[in-house]
């Protein structure tokens, strides 16, 4: 039996929404007792010196590089990456080389996966084998296997009948899908968002209507199929009315949105910048408050990090050529702290949205802090300066749009199940 | 005499006062190049290397030409049929460039931006000659040097860009050249062919050429860009030339000195009228032709100039 004794922590409950000062008793990796009168004898203690104590991250949409692409994240280096920053369940993504989208695959990966990660995994398949968006895959066999949702990563599947059938499968089985909104005719080709700023660039741009019509469709095939369905990313002022329909007439559809949209704007691409150029393309500085609200009022339940791993020759390219996506496991964190240090969301607000809600939405461990959860936490500093180099990432690649920037709000330490995952062990 | 710049890639980053600097250079080289004997020694011993991605036959001529009677050795690599086409990288291609010690680059791409990185990698003068949809700077300086010498001024006045302005890099560094020098510009074409928020840029925007030539003392027609469209932008070309094509009825809106530019190569019968083109008392197309060369001579001069201070001061 271990005992561990978090003491003199502010913890973060985002189940109670609260903020007090208190110590959490652990025992083998469960939480049992918030300010225990006195500490057991045999405990380890733990002082937390002030500190925030919070739930773990649990972070939706993870890409890694197995099997596939290992040069550019693998499950160790991910796995790092992870407990670096507060993150203690990563979902991974079934976007691979070959795709998660037969029940071998994901054998594979969660072999790997448990292998090798210092935190816990839980892995999505493919919604269309090969995500061609032409026949689905064995729903049935992959959630036996632990699939716990079902997305083709960026691709939309363009056949309506296609994605209906899906969904009608999907919801006999009681599956969750993930769907990536995104009209793929008025989007093709586009490498950042319309307006002046592509304008003066010379890029080509896509409307945020896109991303509107991409949701719109979707939600009428929800409406028709009564499916669970959840938007990987929502960017835009515009998606929102519609989202705010399909919650009042009572569809069961979640939405998510990743934290470079919460943080960064178009302009932030500068002079042709390419760790600045995700999917979908950041928006104007008004989009990026709509989000930092509909995170604040609720509308949308969940932030990722939309952890994209890309190696140096894939992103050293002219703007247009240049791969999409950022890596952001161990930004994650801080970098939502700008939310709450400029934005004023509280602390508890925000750790609804990065642990209590996407552990709740895939039916996972964590994201609370009560008696009976697992021991899955984050100490972290909110307050504490640094300068971010992306040489000292642990991830394989260092494609972050956040080199050089100041950030505010430090990982301490990380547990997944009361074992220290972070700082690492000799 | 200011010129700061190292690079000239674009119009954006350059301030009035080396516009202004560049412009009044050019005047003198297009005296040398009207003479009998046209050589300068200005660029002697320096390497020139023209590396154009993209096809072109008037922009690399006016450059190897402005190039040559400097004094520079010119080499012109043909980009598309080489090392790209074996799968080599933008960067390690002018890795490999960059190893040879030219002096001065002069690129064309088909990418936005592609300039830019390339002459973050290079210790040399990188001259953009056009890149993507984003800027074509020496288009503009000699645009706006053909307007001075014709004008006689280059401020306050009111110039009409017009026609396929989404596609063209030549289209943003003439609005960013000519409002940093303080003219009314206005964008004159379909909607289809506006690129989005281009309002903000300090232009008055027309979707009818009568209305939009009214008053003008310059009508600078643009290449519709057929190679980069995706089509459906316009329904035919016949409709396009009707509503948008210059001929003598529309431009007898403008002033009646206006002036008519091209930067070509022309679709005669689409964008401009054949006979209008070639009407000496209005057009100055083969003017801008000749003012290339001498805005380029201007241009690699300053560049050079800065390249052999900023070598000695290393």
């Amino acid at each position: 039996m271990s005992l561990i004794c978090f003491q003199n922590a502010r913890l973060i409950d985002p189940q109670a929404g609260t903020e007090d000062p208190g110590s959490l008793l652990v025992r083998d990796g469960v939480i049992i007792a918030h300010n225990p009168s006195t500490v057991p004898n045999g405990a380890q203690t733990v002082d937390c010196e002030g500190k925030c104590l919070a739930p773990g991250i649990v972070d939706i949409g993870v890409k890694i590089g197995e099997p596939g692409e290992r040069h550019k994240e693998s499950f160790k280096t991910a796995g790092y990456a992870a407990a670096a920053g507060g993150v203690t369940t990563m979902v991974t993504r079934a976007d691979t080389t070959p795709p998660v989208d037969t029940p071998e695959v994901l054998d594979f990966v969660k072999r790997r996966a448990q292998e090798v990660s210092l935190v816990r995994i839980a892995p999505m398949a493919a919604l269309t084998k090969g995500r061609e968006g032409r026949e689905m895959t064995e729903f049935g066999f992959l959630r036996d296997a632990g699939a716990v949702a079902f997305s083709d990563g960026d691709r939309v599947v363009q056949d309506p009948k296609v994605l209906a059938r899906a969904l009608t499968y999907a919801k006999g089985l009681d599956a969750l899908v993930f769907g990536h909104v995104q009209d793929p005719g008025l989007s093709k080709g586009a490498a950042v968002t319309s307006g002046k700023f592509a304008t003066l660039r010379g890029l080509p741009g896509v409307s945020p209507i896109a991303e509107r019509m991409g949701l719109e469709r979707d939600l009428a095939l929800i409406e028709m199929t009564g499916a669970r369905y959840h938007v990987d990313q929502i960017s835009s002022a515009s998606s929102l009315p519609a989202l705010e329909r399909a919650r009042a007439s009572g569809l069961d559809v979640t939405a998510g949105v990743s934290i470079h949209h919460l943080t960064l704007n178009e302009f932030d691409v500068g002079d042709y910048r390419t760790f600045f150029k995700v999917k979908p393309p950041l928006r104007s500085e008004d989009d990026r408050l709509s989000m930092v609200e509909a995170v604040t009022s609720g509308l949308i339940d969940i932030i990722c990090s939309m952890h994209t791993p890309q190696d140096e020759e894939s992103k050293r390219l002219p703007f247009e050529e240049a791969a999409s996506g950022a890596v952001g496991l161990e930004t994650l964190l801080p970098a939502a702290m700008r939310l709450v240090h400029s934005d004023g969301i509280t602390l508890a607000n925000l750790w609804r949205a990065l642990s209590l809600n996407p552990a709740k939405r895939l039916g996972l461990p964590g994201g609370t802090l009560a008696e009976g959860s697992p021991a899955d936490l984050v100490l972290f500093d909110e307050n504490a300066p640094f300068v971010l180099d992306r040489t000292t990432l642990n991830s394989k690649s260092k494609n972050t749009p956040f080199d050089g920037a100041r950030m505010q709000g430090r990982v301490r330490g990380t547990w997944v199940a009361g074992r220290r995952v972070f700082p690492f062990a000799d | 005499m200011t010129f700061r710049a190292n690079h000239l890639l674009g119009i954006e980053t350059l301030g009035p006062d080396e516009i202004v600097t560049l412009l009044d250079l050019a005047e003198s080289y297009v005296d040398l190049n009207r003479a009998g004997n046209k050589h300068a020694e200005v660029l002697g011993g320096m390497t020139q290397v023209n590396m154009f991605f993209e096809a072109s036959t008037r922009t690399q001529a006016s450059f190897e030409i402005a190039g040559k009677r400097l004094g520079a050795d010119v080499m012109n690599m043909a980009m598309a049929a080489s090392s790209i086409k074996k799968g080599e990288t933008l960067i390690d291609t002018a890795m490999t460039l960059n190893a040879m010690h030219p002096d001065l680059l002069v690129v064309r791409h088909p990418h936005s931006g592609a300039v830019d990185l390339l002459s973050q990698k290079v210790n040399c003068a990188v001259l953009n000659a056009g890149d993507g949809r984003h800027e074509h700077p020496t288009q503009a300086l000699l645009d706006a040097l053909t307007i001075r010498r014709s004008k006689g001024r280059l401020h306050r006045l009111n110039i009409a860009i017009c026609g396929d302005i989404a596609h063209s890099r030549v289209a943003r560094s003439n609005i960013l050249l000519l409002g940093k020098l303080e003219n009314r510009v206005r964008l004159v074409g379909p909607t289809t062919l506006m690129p989005s928020g281009v309002a903000d840029l300090g232009v008055e925007v027309y979707d009818d050429m009568r209305d939009g030539l009214a008053g003008c003392d310059v009508v600078m027609m643009l290449r519709l860009q057929k190679e980069r469209m995706d089509g459906g932008f316009i329904p035919s070309e016949r409709e396009y030339y009707h509503r948008y094509g210059l001929d003598t009825e529309k431009l007898a809106h403008a002033k009646e000195d206006a002036i008519v530019m091209h930067p070509g190569p022309m679709n005669r019968g689409v964008e401009i009228d054949g006979l209008l083109a070639d009407d000496i008392n209005r057009s100055v197309i083969q003017d801008q032709v000749e003012m290339g060369v001498a805005v380029r001579m201007a241009a690699m001069d300053l560049l050079a100039q800065n390249l052999r201070a900023s070598r000695e001061a290393a």
